[in-house]
């Protein structure tokens, strides 16, 4: 059954991506079928596991010996439980509705069957890395997300700002990678073994030290993956991706991977204080500098790019918080899986009206044209934000409830976070949906069709509901405390008193913003006498210049300096030897005149060599 | 008196010998335009019924041999012939390796398609080069199809050549393989005075060394009273005739190592190779060198074997010479089929690591070894026959420039032949060199593995050369073209690079057989 999870997309993108052209006709709907059954699949497979005893729910499937090389044993197989259970309903069930979304979205597009093929790989991918049963095939998947991620965000090859945003995130994602790499060699040396029970029982016999490096690497790939500070940089790039895929692997899923890893390995974590902290100082950085750069972004789809790392910079601080926090981090994953991909849908879907343009100034007033978009936009922009009853309230608050009990600072960090995000998105409604309409000439806008409305308003309502379903009916505190632990934060601010500090913070942020840009008319080309702050925040905050002078000149000076090296230390050793060889060859081939009576003469030499050696070996 | 023959154990050479009279009879006796499908017919299916033998032979018995600490090894074992004939293990390997190499050859050596004049070899080999006769059978198609006949002597004589347990026998074996092939040497259709020029130095050198090997083969018998290789073995030990033996061991060994393209014995090679016809050079290349490893092997491990103490000194420097003259020369090759000579010179200088390590490891890695180089050395010359402009060949190394642009195919397959002779993982190259260096090193041969590594790093620039001349040169406009060959070489390529790459990417069942095959039978 597991198996046939994974089965199921990686047959799709096999059929869709060798089959070819012949495909074209029904490879879209092909695609949709196998995600939709994975789906179908994941969901008995969960209503298997509720019917089941806490204690056997998880299940395993041992498929085949990967690789046997003396010690080094490393299975394929998976491992269903709780925790990858609503991974697995998530990346499905989300993929599958943009999957439907894309049959419109994509309509046009000639390569719209290969595209498809990607995303049936990528669901694969993200399934395999979910379900491994151990760190190194979770590897396997990890690095199969990757190439999916590359090859959709670069899909617009014909672009070269396309082609080079997929180069940037697969050459950051690199550096993360190493990460995961190091912490894999290094669980390895330590406990002799790679898989998720091994290490968690090796865990804690082995020495704190090594246990928070292995902590620490693993961060690292987490940071990579999950575009977390100072790994950020490639994923505003991302967007130059179809929308669908920025709303299922660069919103929804592949993103929060990093998220998933930590809570994985958090027998790891739970020994180590410093590898937590560190955890949740990059949680509490990012999700602040995310924000920030979220609030002056014109682009939508950057916004809301900002935004998801500002939100998975909420879920990694969580996942640093220990068993406090382990729980509130899926959860918080899972509501922001459903309210992004539905932002990000309904951005696809403005942009889809107003002629692929993502440029904020030249929206406005659009909440009449489309009403279906503005709706559940509107949903998604209350479950952000936090407002209660909505899905991001409830997963939300619990992470500063949690925050504040482990430290002010962090707890503040988070309320300032929820008062920016309340700030950005009224922004981003504000210029999109209200005010005049600023819109380019020619352009008419539309409301999109019903194969692209009717997902967003799957996720919209599940941005309005899942949160209170997920606590109250699915009490996903406790499904997943087997797993991960659980504890109620020790608490000095109760939340009683937390929760109207929040809503007041939300709706001041919102208010200012509507001050902002609501009351006023907005300028179609953006002003250019704003303060520092904006332009840092227009400019990623930096983030391309600090890696440019700190990585990429000292790398480039080190590349030349390196190259003279080579150029004329290196190949001046190896031409000297090459030319020295040369020379040899020249003169030895003397030797090799035509005349038979020299050959002769040489093999009666070699005659009278050998019976030499053989007298002398007997002397 | 009764003695043993074992007609079953001797049928594969058997066959070939009777085929070979059948073939004579053939041409004397069938007329003109039906000889060359008979003789092909014939050709084939001797070599296919003698390899079907060679299999029954091997799965047919189980014997226990005491040298052998696996215990049972499978497939037949006797000194057969009343003590001039073992067949042993890695007897039956060494001669399915010359029939697969043979039926492959078989392939090259019948193809029609190449030249547009006909096969690669001379009309009629009694005209004299550049006259008129010469021009009128040519245009008439005649085939020289007494080739056929030569050929399966030269099979049958090689097939003898490395289970051989007698020095009389395997000299008799020597000139019954060698004589049709300088024969079939003189014989090309392009270039004939090259040809026979390259053939009667072949004749003249390889004379000089046969003389060598039964003037060897003399001294023993006078220091030993015998030319059997197990009672030579033992008389050697308590022999007190030290002249006799070590000038024995010394003429014997210059016979071998002139057949197998040691240095200083290998000067023949690139003058030989250069002349040939290419299909007759891609059968050489790859079946003689097999054969005489076969018998340089046997007769150092059995006939010698008590001697080993002796002989390994002179085997280091013969080695060593020969990988590093071998590599060196092959640098300044301007010529593709002198280089391949020479690399072929390089690769016997690894082979002899097999001989250096005198151990079973030495013994199975040697048996891959000759295997995975036979087919490589087999595919390449084959594709050097196909890259031809007006005048024939095309072998000069700048005529290559861009032909993986023209021919991507071909261009390909040749790299691939190339990464394998250059030792490139993934490639059967690999896996024989690892093996066989690993044997060295195990066999106390350190400091001549080192050597091997450093010459097969310089091996790799002439090979990488042509791979770099051949896709990331711009094709010359007047340059030759891949002439498309008939189905027959297209089958003997296929097969080589099948090999090829098979045994560099799941080389472990062969591993396993050559190791199971055990010793040499004593």
């Amino acid at each position: 059954m597991i198996a046939a999870l994974i089965g199921l997309p990686l047959l799709g993108a096999v059929v869709l991506l060798l089959g070819g052209r012949r495909t074209n006709a029904w490879g879209h709907l092909l695609a949709v079928v196998m995600s939709a059954s994975s789906f179908f699949i994941a969901a008995m497979l969960f209503m298997q596991m509720v019917g089941k005893p806490e204690e056997e729910r998880e299940i395993g499937q041992f498929l085949f010996d990967w690789i046997a090389v003396g010690a080094f044993q490393i299975p394929f197989g998976f491992y269903l439980d709780q925790l990858a259970i609503v991974f697995v309903l998530l990346i499905t069930g989300v993929g599958t509705l943009i999957h439907i979304y894309s049959i419109g979205y994509m309509a046009h597009d000639p390569n719209r069957r290969q595209f498809f093929g990607y995303l049936n790989l990528f669901i694969a991918s993200m399934l395999l890395l979910v379900l491994a049963d151990n760190y190194f095939l979770l590897y396997l998947g990890w690095e199969s997300v990757g190439l999916a991620s590359y090859l959709l965000i670069s899909f617009y090859q014909q672009k070269p700002s396309a082609a080079a945003a997929g180069k940037k995130a697969f050459i950051v994602n690199r550096v993360g990678d190493v990460g995961l790499a190091l912490a894999i060699l290094l669980m390895f040396v330590t406990f002799g073994t790679l898989s998720f029970e091994g290490v968690a029982a090796g865990a804690g016999l082995a020495a704190p030290t090594t246990v928070t490096w292995i902590g620490l690497a693993l961060l690292l790939a987490a940071c990579g993956k999950s575009a977390q500070f100072p790994l950020q940089s490639w994923l505003l790039d991302a967007m130059e991706g179809p929308t669908p895929v920025s709303a299922l692997i660069h919103a929804a899923t592949m993103v929060t991977a990093g998220v998933y890893l930590i809570v994985r390995a958090h027998a790891i974590f739970d020994l180590s204080e410093t590898a937590r902290t560190a955890v949740v100082i990059v949680g509490a950085i990012t999700l602040l500098l995310g924000a920030f750069i979220g609030t002056a972004k014109d682009d939508i789809k950057k916004g809301l790019a900002g935004s998801t790392m500002s939100q998975i910079g909420y879920m990694i601080l969580a996942a640093g918080l220990g068993p406090v926090g382990y729980v509130f981090a899926i959860f918080h994953l899972l509501t922001h899986g459903m309210f992004k991909a539905g932002l990000f849908l309904g951005a696809g879907s403005v942009m889809h009206g107003m002629h692929d343009d993502v440029n904020m100034r030249h929206y406005g007033a659009l909440r009449t044209m489309m009403k279906v978009t503005y709706a559940t936009f509107a949903l998604g922009f209350l479950a952000i934000i936090g407002v209660p009853p909505f899905a991001g309230f409830w997963s939300k608050d619990e992470i500063i409830h949690a925050a504040f009990g482990q430290n002010l600072f962090i707890g503040l960090a988070t309320l300032l976070g929820a008062g920016v995000t309340a700030f950005y998105m009224t922004r981003m409604m504000a210029m999109t949906f209200f005010g005049e309409a600023r819109w380019e000439q020619d352009v008419k806008p539309h409301e999109s069709p019903a194969v692209m409305t009717i997902p967003m308003i799957v996720l919209a309502l599940g941005s309005a509901f899942g949160g209170m379903a997920m606590l109250f009916i699915g009490d996903i505190e406790h499904w997943l405390e087997p797993v991960t632990g659980f504890a109620y934060p020790q608490n000095s601010v109760s939340k009683a008193v937390l929760i109207p500090i929040t809503l007041a913070v939300i709706l001041g942020g919102a208010g200012y913003a509507w001050l902002c840009y609501g009351r006023r008319p907005i300028p179609v080309d953006a002003p250019t006498n704003v303060s520092l702050l904006t332009k840092a925040a227009r400019a990623d905050a930096y983030g391309d210049a600090i890696n440019e002078s700190l990585f990429m000149r000292p790398g480039q000076y080190l590349t030349r300096s390196l190259t003279w090296f080579d150029a004329k230390a290196i190949d001046g050793f190896v031409g000297g030897i090459a030319a020295a060889v040369g020379g040899l060859s020249a003169r030895s081939r003397r030797l090799q005149n035509g005349y038979v009576r020299s050959y002769a003469l040489t093999m009666f030499g070699g005659a009278t060599l050998i019976a030499l050696i053989l007298l002398l070996v007997r002397l | 008196m009764n003695v043993n023959i074992s007609y079953q154990a001797l049928a594969p050479i058997i066959i070939l010998l009777t085929s070979g009279v059948l073939s004579v009879l053939i041409e004397a006796l069938v007329p003109r335009t039906f000889r060359r499908p008979i003789q092909l017919v014939l050709v084939l299916s001797s070599i296919v019924l003698a390899f079907a033998y060679l299999v029954f032979n091997s799965t047919i018995a189980l014997t226990s041999d005491p040298a052998f600490s696996g215990g049972q090894i499978k497939g037949l074992r006797e000194i057969a012939a009343a003590g001039a004939i073992a067949i042993d293990g890695p007897g039956m390997v060494i001669q399915g390796i010359i029939l697969l190499i043979s039926f492959s050859a078989a392939l090259l050596l019948a193809e029609r398609q190449i030249d547009p004049q006909g096969d690669a070899f001379t009309a009629r080999a009694s005209t004299l080069p550049g006259s008129e006769d010469e021009r009128q059978f040519t245009a008439n198609g005649w085939l020289q199809t007494e080739i056929w006949p030569l050929f399966l002597f030269c099979v049958g004589g090689m097939l003898l050549f490395p289970v051989s347990n007698d020095f009389l026998i395997m000299f008799v074996a020597l000139e019954v393989f060698s004589l049709p092939l300088y024969l079939l040497a003189s014989m090309a259709r392009r270039r004939r005075l090259l040809s026979q020029e390259a053939a009667l130095k072949y004749f003249i050198l390889g004379s000089f060394s046969s003389a060598f090997f039964l003037f060897g083969a003399a001294l023993i018998y006078a220091a030993t009273s015998s030319v059997n290789f197990s009672v030579v073995s033992v008389a050697m030990e308590n022999s007190s005739q030290d002249g006799l033996i070590i000038s024995g061991i010394a003429m014997i060994a210059v016979g071998l190592l002139f057949k197998v393209g040691a240095v200083p014995f290998h000067q023949w090679v690139p003058d030989v190779y250069q002349g040939s016809p290419t299909p007759l050079v891609a059968f050489m290349s790859a079946a003689t060198k097999v054969a005489a490893f076969g018998a340089l092997l046997r007769v150092f491990y059995v006939a010698f074997g008590s001697m080993r103490w002796d002989w390994r000194p002179m085997m280091w420097v013969i080695a060593g010479l020969t990988m590093i003259i071998g590599s060196l020369l092959a640098v300044t090759q301007t010529d593709m089929k002198r280089m391949l000579a020479f690399s072929s010179v390089a690769h016997t200088g690894f082979l002899l690591l097999g001989v250096v390590a005198s151990s079973a490891a030495g013994l199975s890695s040697s048996l891959f070894y000759l295997l995975a180089y036979a087919f490589t050395s087999l595919g390449t010359f084959a594709i050097v026959g196909l890259v031809r402009d007006a005048s024939g060949e095309a072998t000069h190394l700048s005529q290559w420039a861009g032909l993986g642009k023209k021919s991507p195919w071909i261009a390909s397959i040749f790299a691939l032949f190339l990464l394998a002779l250059a030792g490139i993982p993934l490639t059967s190259g690999f896996t024989g060199k690892f093996a066989i260096f690993t044997a060295a090193v195990e066999g106390g041969a350190t400091p001549l593995v080192i050597i091997a590594v450093l010459a097969s790093a310089v091996a790799a620039f002439f090979y990488a050369r042509v791979i770099v001349l051949m896709f990331f040169t711009e094709p010359p406009t007047d340059g030759p073209a891949v002439v498309i060959p008939s189905g027959l070489t297209t089958v003997a390529i296929g097969i080589s690079a099948a090999f090829t790459l098979l045994l560099g990417i799941a080389p472990q069942p062969v591993l396993e057989l050559v190791i199971n095959v055990g010793l040499f039978i004593r």
